[in-house]
């Protein structure tokens, strides 16, 4: 087996805070990033899959198909928004790196399987000095 | 699963020099890192904890928890320091990063109930950057 992956990039604003909680209390849990207005990152996003190399062309896939998918599965829904207000489940979930690597992989998955891909990780930079990786155990 | 991870940075001296062996020979395994006068690096340092973040604040650690927890076990003990000199864990032992890495995460374990008492710790991995062309990390998931 070998893994292959490709790189894509989105900016975003987004505000970590609870609706239950105080302007006092979030900004204990979630620091600077609680401020109610919202602040930006450049995300970047590391999307690896796992296949085996078909032995004509000597490729997992033709990464042009990956991007295509990255692209329109999450790049377009993500840059450029404000996460909590534009991007479900966002209005209800707080958009953590957490929780972000958790929807990247929920909206990649399925189109993935579909093409007859497999999804073995995801890794998602908030900051040079942050990042998240997430990955789901094989569904049957 | 969910890993996440922060980076850090740390400033030390060190000299690789064994006391079992002679000055030839210290040379010889050590090359200029033997120098008695010892050097200094910009250590990077990542420094991973695993598990499902929490269900109510999306994270698996708070931030400046995370922070607190490497800077007080961690970054307060070797940041400007000597190894060699300053640090009682390198007395006797080289401070190769190899070594450094093992003592971190030991560090890791030590401090970790001292700001989350009652709660397992999380840590699953430890990789430093001597420099940006050597790192060193621990293989396999420790839990």
């Amino acid at each position: 087996m070998v893994l292959i992956t490709r790189k894509a990039e989105f900016s975003a604003s987004h505000v970590c805070a609870l609706p239950n909680l105080s302007d006092e209390e979030n900004e204990r849990l979630y620091g600077k990033a609680a401020r109610p207005s919202g602040h930006g990152h450049n995300y970047v996003l590391e999307v690896t899959l796992a296949g085996e190399i078909d032995p004509v062309n000597g490729m997992i896939l033709d990464l042009k198909e990956l991007k295509q998918i990255i692209e329109r599965e999450v790049i377009a829904v993500y840059d450029h928004r404000f996460l909590n207000r534009e991007v479900p489940p966002f209005d209800r979930v707080v958009p953590t790196a957490e929780n972000i690597a958790k929807d990247v992989w929920r909206r990649l998955a399925a189109p993935l399987r579909a093409n007859g891909r497999k999804l073995h990780s995801i890794r998602l930079y908030e900051s040079a000095d942050l990042f998240v990786d997430y990955a789901e155990p094989e569904s049957p | 699963m969910t890993d996440l991870t922060r980076r850090f940075a740390f400033s030390a001296a060190h000299r690789l020099r064994s006391e079992a062996l002679s000055e030839e020979e210290n040379v010889r395994v050590f090359g200029k890192c033997a120098n008695p006068f010892g050097h200094g690096h910009d250590y990077c340092m990542e420094v991973t904890v695993s598990g499902n973040p929490d269900a109510h604040s999306g994270m698996l650690l708070p931030r400046d928890a995370f922070d607190d927890w490497v800077r007080e076990s961690v970054i307060e003990r070797i940041d400007h320091r000597h190894l060699n000199d300053d640090v009682r864990e390198f007395a006797k032992l080289v401070p190769t990063t190899e070594n450094l890495t093992l003592v971190v995460e030991k560090w890791l374990r030590e401090g970790w109930p001292r700001r989350f008492p009652g709660r397992e710790c999380p840590l699953s991995g430890v990789r430093i950057e001597e420099t940006p062309r050597n790192s060193f990390r621990l293989a396999g998931r420790r839990r």
